[in-house]
């Protein structure tokens, strides 16, 4: 650190020898640093295993980069406050927000900006207390098993009620922005929910939108993205669909998508667990021995059978 | 005259980074870390009164500076210690113990002589402080 601070024109004469070596000169090679950290390798699972969402992983590069960065600075002795990493992630449902919050775990720690690295997981109950005098406590004893990782708030907008005055949420609401603003070093807090009830629950509550710094949408996923996701899903599960299965669901994307209630990758995985169950139905109902390929394939018809289409096709 | 007991007592007050390196390794051996204080500073006074409930499940020592700043605020004219208790089997006890914070003025130990029949002596100590009641023992600080 006092290298910096001595760094001044006189210094710009070749250091003698038994100086410090992070003399103005110093360098740190961030590709090779990157590397090291295997940041490259979690960034490049997001991109593989996440399909679409190229917004957030853009704005998660640039996180990454940042807090890189800092890293390096740092090593360099150039002070600067810690970095406020509070997110917000936004978007319909089924849109992968709980899915990179893990990942952003991960990231955080290989940077070393968490010490930890763990993810707590809570909702409104969790941070909530049933009666007078019970929510600090509640709310604090999350907060302690956060320290030193990140602490994910799902659905976050439920923590405000303005319905009711005396809802203890605010609260735990206040307990948590006091926590966001003075040990920001000591934990990530990363709220998620849906795009216009979180709108709702920042304007109400103005603290936090200030305190936090990432506010990331999730857009919704298109048709092509929803088909490469129940690719992957089926894959994972050893299953495969027969060229005439594709075709069908293909199409039954393409209606689902107009329908209500649609809840992006979840009634993607949702479609595929009827399919299965239709599948099985079917090999239980057919007859003669079944080969691993009958088990792993889905046919057309275990897409076609669903109600969708019936729904699609009345007038 | 300055109280010592438990680890490190004989080395000056533990900075703030110093306690919190101590209670992660605690943490880190998966020992529940627990915060007591006291105004009765007697050397037999072994039960102190605990500020919450130990610090169960955390994985960093922020958590338990988070309290130990909590129980400073008020009770930050008293003595405070951290421990740290071992539940696996075969230990079942304190395993570290150290104290944290003291009052800013500490009067000290009496020496009472009690004269028994005979030549017999019997000899106590007694805390200066604790001769105000509780609460009020170190109000000065």
């Amino acid at each position: 650190m006092t290298a910096t601070l001595t760094a001044t024109p006189t210094t710009a004469l070749p250091p003698a020898s038994g100086a410090p070596p992070d003399e103005d000169g110093a360098t740190i090679d961030l590709k090779a640093e990157l590397a090291e950290l295997g940041v490259e390798a979690v960034l490049a699972a997001l991109d593989g295993e996440l399909v679409g969402l190229a917004p957030v992983k853009t704005r998660i590069r640039e996180i990454a980069a940042l807090l890189l960065v800092e890293r390096a600075r740092r090593k360099l002795g150039l002070l600067s406050p810690p970095p406020t990493l509070h997110m917000s992630f936004t978007g319909n449902p089924g849109t992968g927000k709980t899915t990179v919050a893990m990942r952003m775990a991960d990231i955080l720690h290989r940077l070393g900006f968490v010490r930890r690295g763990q993810v707590i997981c809570v909702t409104r109950d969790d941070l909530v207390g049933q009666y007078i005098g019970h929510t600090a406590p509640k709310t604090k004893e999350v907060l302690k098993k956060a320290m030193g990782g990140v602490l994910f708030i799902d659905e976050a907008y439920y923590l405000y009620r303005p319905e009711n005055e005396r809802d203890y949420g605010q609260e735990a609401i206040e307990i948590l922005l006091q926590v966001m603003e003075n040990q920001r070093e000591d934990l990530v807090v990363i709220m998620a929910g849906y795009g216009e009830r979180m709108e709702r629950f920042f304007a109400s509550n103005p603290g936090f939108r200030s305190r936090i710094a990432h506010h990331i949408d999730f857009p919704d996923y298109r048709e092509g993205e929803l088909l490469a996701i129940a690719e992957i899903l089926l894959d994972g599960q050893s299953y495969r669909f027969s060229p005439d299965a594709r075709e069908a669901f293909v199409r039954y994307v393409g209606v689902r998508m107009t329908q209500p209630h649609f809840a992006n990758a979840r009634s993607i995985r949702n479609a595929l667990d009827r399919a299965r169950l239709r599948q099985a139905n079917r090999l239980v109902a057919g007859s003669g021995p079944v080969s691993a390929d009958m088990l792993m394939t889905i046919e057309a018809e275990d897409v076609l059978a669903s109600r969708v289409f019936a729904q699609a096709a009345r007038p | 005259m300055r109280l010592t007991q438990g680890c490190f007592s004989f080395l000056p007050d533990l900075t703030d980074q110093q306690i919190r390196a101590q209670v992660q390794y605690a943490i880190d051996r998966g020992w529940a870390v627990n915060i007591e204080f006291t105004d009765d500073p007697h050397p037999r006074n072994t039960y102190w009164e605990m500020w919450g409930l130990p610090v169960f499940d955390v994985r960093d020592a922020a958590a338990v500076m988070m309290d130990l700043d909590a129980c400073r605020k008020v009770y930050g004219n008293r003595y405070i210690r951290v421990s740290a208790f071992d539940a696996s089997a075969g230990w079942e006890s304190l395993r570290l113990s150290f104290i944290v914070t003291r009052p800013a003025h500490e009067p000290g130990f009496s020496l009472r002589r009690d004269e028994g029949p005979g030549r017999v002596v019997r000899y106590s100590t007694h805390s200066y402080a604790a001769e105000r009641p509780e609460g009020e023992r170190y109000a000065g600080a």
